[in-house]
């Protein structure tokens, strides 16, 4: 601690935990909206791409929620949030734009999708395999083209209800914090917009990362152009999050209000590594620069494969920095303006690093079966059997 | 309908818990108060405080506060000259044992005593996402602890530090403004125990109330104006250094 600090302030109240929070619902977001781009704006290019990035989300936002129950000092009393909600709460509507998202949106869109696949896959398959997929039908064996067409309707309409929800999602996230007036750090209505892009360009890059983890594990070919149109829009939600994150910051800096010599002091000793180095230099400057720089030069297959891979690893570290400055950055500081704490990380306990880390890697495991169920790939669309006629 | 032994034996320890379920939420009774006729407050007047710490040791013996945390406390603030923007300021223990001499020969020391404002309009019960902070009709703050799901949004919300988390019972915390006391015609314990007469408990809604000519006679003013948070807690003398 140094200077002062009000005595109640000197302990931390959100942890990891609650970064990982925003950087996991982010993710989700990012991921949908990179999928919408095929379903709606009929961005063909991306298309490889669609189903991977839609069960990413949803292995992603399943995860979502377990910091937030592992930081509550009652998680029993968890459900309370849905039976009576206090509606002035910023998270209190947490919990049902979250069942929303899930239920109504990444489900529904996710089920439309691969009902034909589900079908045939419920008729090819036998034992437990066969009766999940036939549970997976949900009692409908329907796949006449008239049905499939009904579903790519549906789908397409539930994609565009996605898309409003997704920023929704995201943008609430941002609002949780934007919202405390207490806490100048947090306190900005710039905050849910920036959140929203963030959560674009880590769910852009995280895909990118995944169509490309993916491809070399199965050793199949990378559509080049896909890959290409994904590192475009990566560039391009990349330069509007940054243009919004700079205008954030010089605009505190331009104003300098109360706060600012406080917060102005934390970011060049305590958020450091983190804000200067990790955020913006390695994590933002760097992935842009490389990725400005494919959009002019023509390189090679491999080489542009290096330089997408680089940026979207890059970009996640940049991102998550991100969550860790707005979250922890937030508290590190006193409200009286006049002194500062330190945020000591535990290992081995209920929000420490290892639950972190364990919370970070569940995501891929979930995809991984999510996989195993609902393969994602073209060529592995159960097309064996004919689908005219069965009803 | 008739009942036999056993069912008896299966009824009533149902009926227990389920008496107990409805007993919960019901407070300590007070018969005599009305709540609707009072809406508290108090007055904090710096130019009497001299930092000896008994409102902060009363306030931990009366409501079993935890080693370092304060549900009140006592800072202790140097201005130099027009230095008003960087106080030097301190709180030892959250000013409980009183303070050290000052090191500062300059300029001028006085002393705060800080505890929750009970705004009314405060920014912890917007938050609380299941209502577990509310208002009570008498206008003080309050946590139903058995509600709580412990999420810290409201220490986070509350600008001036007076929330914590309790490290036993993992809920949010803060002063009640001895509502166990105040609504059996009692002061609070922090008042009750100043010896210079620093904290008077107010009722706002009380005419008779000597805050009314108090407020009617002196500069008085509340912690953060700017954040509009509606805080009850009206300081005398409070300096522009003061956050």
């Amino acid at each position: 601690m140094e200077g002062f600090m009000y005595p109640n302030e000197v302990e931390l109240q959100w942890s990891v935990l609650i970064v990982l929070y925003p950087f996991l619902t982010g993710l989700v977001a990012g991921a949908f909206i990179l999928a919408s781009l095929e379903r709606v704006f009929r961005v063909e290019a991306v298309k490889p791409t669609y189903r991977l990035a839609l069960l990413t989300a949803l292995a992603f936002l399943i995860v979502a929620p377990l910091p937030l129950q592992l930081h509550l000092g009652h998680p029993e009393r968890s459900l309370e949030m849905y039976l009576t909600p206090h509606r002035a709460s910023a998270m209190a509507m947490f919990g049902f734009v979250y069942l929303w998202y899930l239920m109504a949106v990444l489900l529904l869109e996710i089920w439309l999708d691969y009902r034909r696949d589900i079908v045939l896959l419920a008729q090819s398959s036998t034992g437990l395999k066969r009766r999940l997929y036939q549970f997976l039908t949900l009692g409908s064996y329907n796949i006449s083209p008239g049905a499939l067409h009904v579903d790519d309707r549906v789908g397409w309409i539930v994609t565009l209800i996605g898309i409003p929800s997704a920023f929704m999602l995201h943008g609430y996230v941002g609002f949780i914090f934007g919202s405390v007036k207490a806490n100048p750090w947090w306190s900005t209505p710039l905050m849910p917009v920036v959140f929203l892009f963030s959560a674009m360009v880590s769910g852009i890059a995280l895909v990118l990362l995944m169509y490309l983890a993916t491809s070399w594990l199965r050793k199949k070919a990378i559509d080049m152009n896909c890959l290409d149109t994904i590192a475009k829009y990566l560039f391009y939600t990349f330069v509007i999050d940054f243009s919004l994150e700079m205008l954030d910051l010089i605009h505190r800096i331009y104003e300098a209000d109360e706060s600012f010599r406080s917060l102005d002091f934390m970011v060049h000793t305590r958020l450091f590594i983190s804000q200067i180095i990790l955020q913006i230099f390695l994590g933002t400057l760097t992935p842009l620069l490389l990725l400005a720089i494919t959009q002019f030069v023509k390189f090679p297959e491999s080489v542009r494969r290096r330089i997408y891979a680089l940026s979207a690893v890059l970009t996640m570290i940049g991102i998550f920095a991100m969550r860790w400055n707005v979250v922890i950055g937030g508290q590190l500081f006193s409200k009286s303006f006049l002194g500062y704490t330190t945020y000591k990380m535990d290992f081995v306990t209920r929000e420490g690093l290892l639950p972190a880390i364990v919370l970070v890697i569940l995501p891929f495991f979930i995809l991984y079966f999510l996989i195993k169920i609902l393969p994602p790939w073209q060529e592995s669309t159960p097309a064996t059997i004919q689908a005219d006629g069965i009803d | 309908m008739t009942l036999n032994r056993r069912q008896i034996l299966v009824l009533l320890p149902a009926a227990a818990v389920a008496w107990e379920f409805l007993q919960a939420g019901t407070p300590e009774e007070s018969p005599n108060y009305k709540m609707t006729e009072h809406w508290w407050g108090m007055l904090l007047d710096i130019t009497k405080c001299i930092g000896c710490g008994s409102c902060v040791r009363a306030c931990a013996l009366e409501n079993n506060v935890p080693d370092g945390y304060f549900r009140t406390w006592v800072e202790r603030y140097h201005v130099e000259d027009w230095h008003i923007e960087n106080p030097k300021v301190d709180s030892p223990d959250g000013g409980k044992e009183g303070f050290p001499p000052s090191e500062f020969k300059d300029g001028k020391n006085f002393f705060v005593p800080k505890l929750c404002n009970h705004c009314s309009d405060s920014p912890c019960t917007q938050v609380c996402p299941v209502g577990a902070t509310f208002h009570t009709a008498d206008g003080v703050v309050l946590i139903d602890y058995n509600y709580c799901l412990g999420c810290r949004y409201c220490i986070q919300a509350c600008p001036y530090g007076c929330r914590f988390f309790h490290p036993e019972r993992h809920t949010a915390e803060k002063c009640t403004l001895c509502y166990h006391r105040i609504t059996k015609g009692l002061t609070t314990a922090c008042c009750e125990s100043c010896p210079t007469g620093a904290r008077q408990l107010a009722d706002l809604k009380n005419p008779n109330d000597p805050i009314h000519a108090f407020l009617k006679t002196h500069t008085v003013q509340v912690l953060k104006p700017h954040l509009a948070t509606g805080a009850k807690m009206f300081y005398n003398g409070l300096d522009g250094s003061v956050r």
